[in-house]
């Protein structure tokens, strides 16, 4: 097990490696001058030079690119162009609404899907099986912002029941936090909701066909014991590849929701930043999203690797 | 009676796509109601300049938002453009992106899927790559290719077509994987078939199918990838009529006038959707293991 752990964790440095690369590379092909950018329009170039320097924009390419490395592999992202402070600090102050978004709307993808998916799966055929599958696919192709529109619209606007966007602060209330949260979660989560749905009720349909269902029911198992203990178990294996991919999904999908609702999240600071052509901070932002992302990657893996020995000896 | 109709079965040729795809139609109502749609929106993207009633950038300032009625169809936007003509034309650049986002990614993802696949030697490092690649989420790494390259149709091509190709590379990889051991292969390798030919006449013939569904998928990933980076302002030109820039501007006015969010999305989700329900069926037709799902 420790040695799978070791292997699989090995592989994602490379990648890692890579993601840092491109992520120097994009942002060094960006036109525009971030000194330029700093001191605004009206700077001499003496001084605009001067400030090159200062921020090592002057040296050569490979140069800089070590140092973004080495700085980046000890936790040090810089400082960004325009919030005088570091990009760390920045995304730190920033991390807790885009947490418990991803959170919840995770709550939601899995606490809808799974159930709707299960149940489609026992009622192949049925009214309640099509039914729950036509929802699925319009939920799937319902573009984000547009579901999110719709809600402030009839939730906020209309039936005045929650706020229109906005956060407060976990620490300000529980309560007073959630209800700012309730209609981005569902936002964020039904797309979600809709795939996992989908992907287990064909993961429950394939389990439930197999010959050991087949025995646990001819010796008379119940039918609840049958889809919980014996289908539900084996189909959880590839389902929890599904849910990882659900959690890199929602993770993007939160840079979208938070500008909806105006949520002061890392989302909102990423497109503020590639407003601001602040460099370091997109850069700063798009790497910890990346390493967050390869890092659920890997954790799923391993997860996968625990419930299934097969996969260790691959 | 009964061994004839053994014998008819067993000489029936296997059906050609044409059948299949009628056949499927007839018995799978979301592959037909999918490809009617999808026509539809082809043919009102085709002859959006016949359907609009007005011009779908003129602005008239005294006609702001204006409620839906007789003299505006779907009624007029914070600038006074009209919410109809806009949604139609917004069809284009939807279509234009999606099918071209397609186009390139089974083009590009399907050659370094077939190369990694056939060639070992550069299996892994350009696995690694995709695999770099595919540790953005999407969007973000979208947002990112357009800060760089900045605001243009052919830019949110190339941006989405970067985020789309790891994962049509990484299907094709494992389809030529799995046709690369099989037997005809080997075959044609026993009788001294060079590689390249043997990539080009045996091994992508067989793995255009997955490359076909992909692609379909790829077709609405993109459509919605254009509208998002709209709706964020990181997208095309705001000149271009499109679905997500009228729903990012629609945010300003939602209590007073809603039409102007209600019509381009319910364009963007039927897009989407009917994308959506074509793919699964053209899996269904192509891919006749995973029929039923």
């Amino acid at each position: 097990m420790f040695s799978f752990i070791m292997r699989r964790a090995v592989v994602t440095i490379p990648v890692m490696l890579i993601v840092a690369t491109s992520v120097f590379l994009m942002l060094k092909l960006t036109p525009g001058d971030p000194a330029g950018i700093i001191l605004g329009p009206d700077a001499t170039e003496e001084r605009r030079q001067e400030l090159r320097d200062d921020l090592g924009l002057n040296d050569p390419l490979a140069i800089q690119y070590s140092r973004w490395i080495g700085d980046a592999v000890r936790g040090d992202l810089g400082d960004s162009l325009f919030l005088n402070q570091s990009v760390l600090s920045s995304l730190a102050e920033r991390a807790q609404p885009t947490m418990l978004l991803t959170l919840l709307a995770m709550i939601v993808a899995v606490g809808l899907g799974m159930p709707i998916g299960i149940i489609a799966a026992r009622k192949r055929g049925r009214w309640i099986d099509v039914g729950a599958m036509a929802i699925a696919i319009v939920g799937i192709s319902m573009p984000t912002f547009w579901l999110g529109l719709n809600l402030i619209l009839i939730f906020a606007v209309k039936l005045r029941w929650l706020p229109v966007a906005g956060y407060v602060p976990l620490q300000d209330g529980l309560w007073d936090s959630l209800k700012y949260l309730i209609l981005p979660s569902i936002t964020l989560g039904v797309a979600q909701a809709a795939l996992i749905a989908r992907m287990t009720r064909s993961m429950m349909l394939d389990v439930l066909n197999t010959d050991y269902v087949r025995t646990a029911r001819a010796k008379g198992m119940g039918e609840y014991r049958v889809v919980t203990v014996h289908a539900l178990r084996n189909a959880l294996l590839p389902l929890l590849n599904v849910i990882g991919l659900a959690f890199a999904a929602l993770l993007g999908g939160a840079v979208v929701t938070e500008q909806i609702f105006n949520i002061p999240g890392v989302g909102r600071l990423l497109i503020q930043a590639v407003g601001r052509r602040d460099v370091p901070l997109v850069q700063g932002t798009v790497l910890v999203i990346a390493a967050i992302y390869v890092f659920v990657n890997l954790a799923v893996d391993v997860a996968s690797a625990i419930l299934d020995p097969r996969i260790r000896k691959a | 009676m009964h061994v004839a109709a053994t014998l008819e079965t067993t000489e029936r040729q296997s059906p050609t796509f044409f059948e299949t795809a009628r056949r499927t139609l007839a018995v799978n109502p979301n592959a037909l109601v999918g490809s009617i749609l999808f026509t539809g929106i082809v043919l009102v993207a085709l002859f959006a300049d016949l359907i609009v009633p007005h011009d779908a950038n003129f602005q008239t300032p005294a006609e702001r938002l204006l409620s839906p009625g007789s003299e505006r169809l779907l009624g007029t936007d914070g600038q006074g453009r009209d919410v109809f003509s806009r949604t139609i034309v917004g069809s284009q650049l939807s279509l234009f992106v999606g099918i071209s986002v397609a186009l390139l990614t089974a083009v590009v993802g399907g050659l370094i899927g077939l190369v990694a696949g056939f060639v070992g030697k550069l299996d892994a490092p350009l696995m690694r790559i995709m695999d770099a690649l595919m540790a953005f989420p999407g969007i973000v790494l979208a947002i990112g290719i357009m800060a760089v390259r900045g605001a243009a149709v052919i830019n949110v091509i190339i941006a989405l077509t970067i985020v789309t190709a790891p994962r049509m590379a990484r299907v094709v990889r494992s389809v030529v994987q799995s046709i690369a051991e099989s037997q005809f292969v080997e075959s044609a390798r026993a009788t001294g078939c060079t590689t390249n030919r043997m990539l080009f006449r045996h091994v992508l013939p067989n793995s255009f199918s997955p490359i076909i569904v992909q692609a379909s998928f790829v077709f609405a990933e993109a459509v919605l990838g254009e509208a998002t980076l709209s709706f964020l302002g990181a997208g095309a030109p705001t000149d271009i009529p499109s679905w997500g820039g009228m729903l990012s501007e629609s945010r300003l006015f939602l209590s007073q006038a809603p039409w102007t969010m209600l019509a381009p999305g319910a364009a963007l989700t039927i897009t989407v959707f009917a994308l959506n329900l074509l793919g699964d069926g053209l899996r269904d037709i192509l891919d006749p293991r995973l029929r039923g799902r």
